[in-house]
C-alpha cells in the first residue's frame, strides 16, 4: 500500500489522502483534515450497539485491555490510555476516527495501535497480515459509540 | 521511524515485585510452590543413568556446589561453535554430544525439569551474563528486537516493559520482563514453562510472528533481558500469573 504522509500533519494542517491499497485487501480511502478524519470511511453508517460490543470484545477492539471503559461494572479494565468516559465531550467524531485509524499520525511515539492500517508494520502474524485490526464498518461502529459517551 | 531517546530504564525489578504478598510467600515456600515438583523431577533425571552413556552427576559431581551459579551466566556464547546457548540449549548439547542421547526437545517435561533443577541451584545468586566480547553481537540483536515495533498492533517490547511498567493491562500489571524466574510455574498455564513460551505469548499479544522455541530471535532477546536484569537474583522456579 502506498500512502503519503506529512511529517507533522496536524501542525501543517494538511489534508492527505491515505490508504490506497495494493495488497489483497485494499483499504477504503479516507481524508485527514487537521487532527481529524471528518467523513465516515467508505460513507458507512456506524451502529452504536455494535460499536459497544467491539470495544468490549477481547478478540476485536479489546479496548478495555488499555482503557477504562464507561461501564464500571466491567472487571479488570486497563490503565494505560485515557478513560473512555466522556470521550464524546473531549473529541468529536472525526477526531475519534483519526485516533482509531492511526494515532501515530498525531504522535509518532504513541502506544495506541493503528486499527485501520496495513502498511509499515513488521513481523505481523500470518493470521493478521494484510488486513487492518478493525474493518471500516467496525471503525464506524466504534466511532458512533465513543462519540455518544458524553457523560462526565 | 526513529524512536525518541528514552531515559535510561529505571532500576529493573524482578517479576516477583508484581506478585501479591500471598503469591510471593507461596513462591518462596518450597513445600507450596508447585514449580518444585519439576525441580525434584529434574534432580532425579540428573542422577538417572541413560540407556547408554553416563548420568549427568558422573561428570557434575556435587551439583549443589559445582553447578551453583551456572545459571547466572546463561545465555552465553559456546566457545566451540560460536552459537548463543541458553540453559536449555546447553543441557541439550550435553545430552546429545556427551551422553549420545536423543535431545529431550523444547518444552518437553524432561527438559523443563532439568532446566528448572539446574537453575534452582542458583536461586538467590545475582544474574551475571556476559554482554561484551563474543556475546556483543547477540546482545545488540536482542536490544534491537526489544526496541522495534512489531505485529499488527505495532508495539515494541520497550514501549510496555520500560515505559508502562506498573500500569494495568486488563487485570495484569506490566513488569520489566526480567525473566529471572524461568522456567516458571505460570497460573495461566497451570504448569511450568520456559521463557521462550512466555515470549511467544507476548508476540501473540501484539499479533506478531511467534518465533520458534530456541530461535535466534528469542535467544538474542533472552540475552538482552538477562543483561538488563544483571544483579537481580535467580528465582527459578518462580510463580507468575
Amino acid at each position: 500500500m502506498t500512502a503519503r504522509r506529512g511529517r507533522h500533519p496536524v501542525l501543517a494542517g494538511m489534508a492527505l489522502a491515505l490508504g490506497i491499497g495494493s495488497a489483497a485487501l485494499a483499504l477504503e480511502t479516507y481524508e485527514v483534515v487537521g487532527d481529524a478524519i471528518p467523513r465516515p470511511i467508505g460513507g458507512l453508517a456506524g451502529n452504536l450497539e455494535r460499536g459497544a460490543a467491539v470495544v468490549r470484545d477481547r478478540e476485536r477492539g479489546n479496548c478495555l485491555i488499555c482503557h477504562q471503559g464507561a461501564d464500571p461494572s466491567e472487571p479488570f479494565q486497563g490503565s494505560i490510555g485515557p478513560p473512555l468516559k466522556g470521550v464524546g465531550l473531549r473529541l468529536d467524531a472525526g477526531q475519534i476516527r483519526l485516533r482509531l485509524v492511526d494515532a501515530s499520525l498525531l504522535n509518532p511515539q504513541t502506544v495506541m495501535p493503528p486499527y485501520f492500517r496495513t502498511e509499515n508494520l513488521h513481523d505481523v502474524a500470518v493470521a493478521y497480515r494484510g488486513r487492518p485490526a478493525l474493518s471500516a464498518q467496525e471503525i464506524e461502529d466504534v466511532v458512533v459509540y465513543l462519540a455518544s459517551l458524553k457523560g462526565d | 521511524m526513529a524512536l525518541l531517546a528514552l531515559p535510561a530504564a529505571a532500576q529493573v525489578k524482578s517479576g516477583s515485585e508484581f506478585l501479591s504478598p500471598g503469591m510471593a510467600r507461596q513462591q518462596a515456600d518450597e513445600t507450596r510452590n508447585p514449580g518444585f515438583f519439576w525441580v525434584e523431577q529434574g534432580e532425579g533425571l540428573f542422577s538417572a543413568r541413560p540407556p547408554q552413556g553416563q548420568a549427568c552427576i558422573v561428570c557434575h559431581a556435587e551439583p549443589r556446589q559445582s553447578l551453583r551459579g551456572a545459571a547466572t551466566r546463561y545465555p552465553q556464547v559456546d566457545a566451540a561453535s560460536g552459537k548463543l546457548l541458553n540453559l536449555e540449549g546447553r543441557i541439550e548439547q550435553c545430552r546429545v554430544e556427551r551422553q549420545t542421547q536423543p535431545a529431550f526437545g523444547h518444552e518437553s517435561a524432561e527438559l523443563l525439569a532439568m532446566t528448572a533443577y539446574i537453575a534452582s541451584l542458583s536461586r538467590g545468586l545475582p544474574m551475571d551474563v556476559a554482554t561484551d566480547g563474543a556475546a556483543k553481537p547477540f546482545y545488540e540483536a536482542g536490544k534491537a528486537f526489544f526496541e522495534r515495533r512489531q505485529g499488527q498492533l505495532n508495539l515494541s517490547c520497550q514501549q510496555c516493559h520500560d515505559g508502562l511498567v506498573g500500569q494495568k493491562l486488563r487485570g495484569d500489571t506490566i513488569s520489566h520482563g526480567a525473566g529471572t524466574g524461568y522456567p516458571a510455574y505460570r497460573l495461566e498455564w497451570n504448569s511450568v514453562g520456559s521463557l521462550h513460551r512466555r515470549l511467544r505469548a507476548c508476540s501473540l499479544g501484539v499479533r506478531a510472528t511467534q518465533f520458534d522455541f530456541g530461535s535466534p530471535e528469542y535467544l538474542a532477546l533472552e540475552l538482552y533481558l538477562a543483561g538488563r536484569a544483571k544483579d537481580l537474583p535467580v528465582e527459578t522456579p518462580a510463580i507468575r500469573r
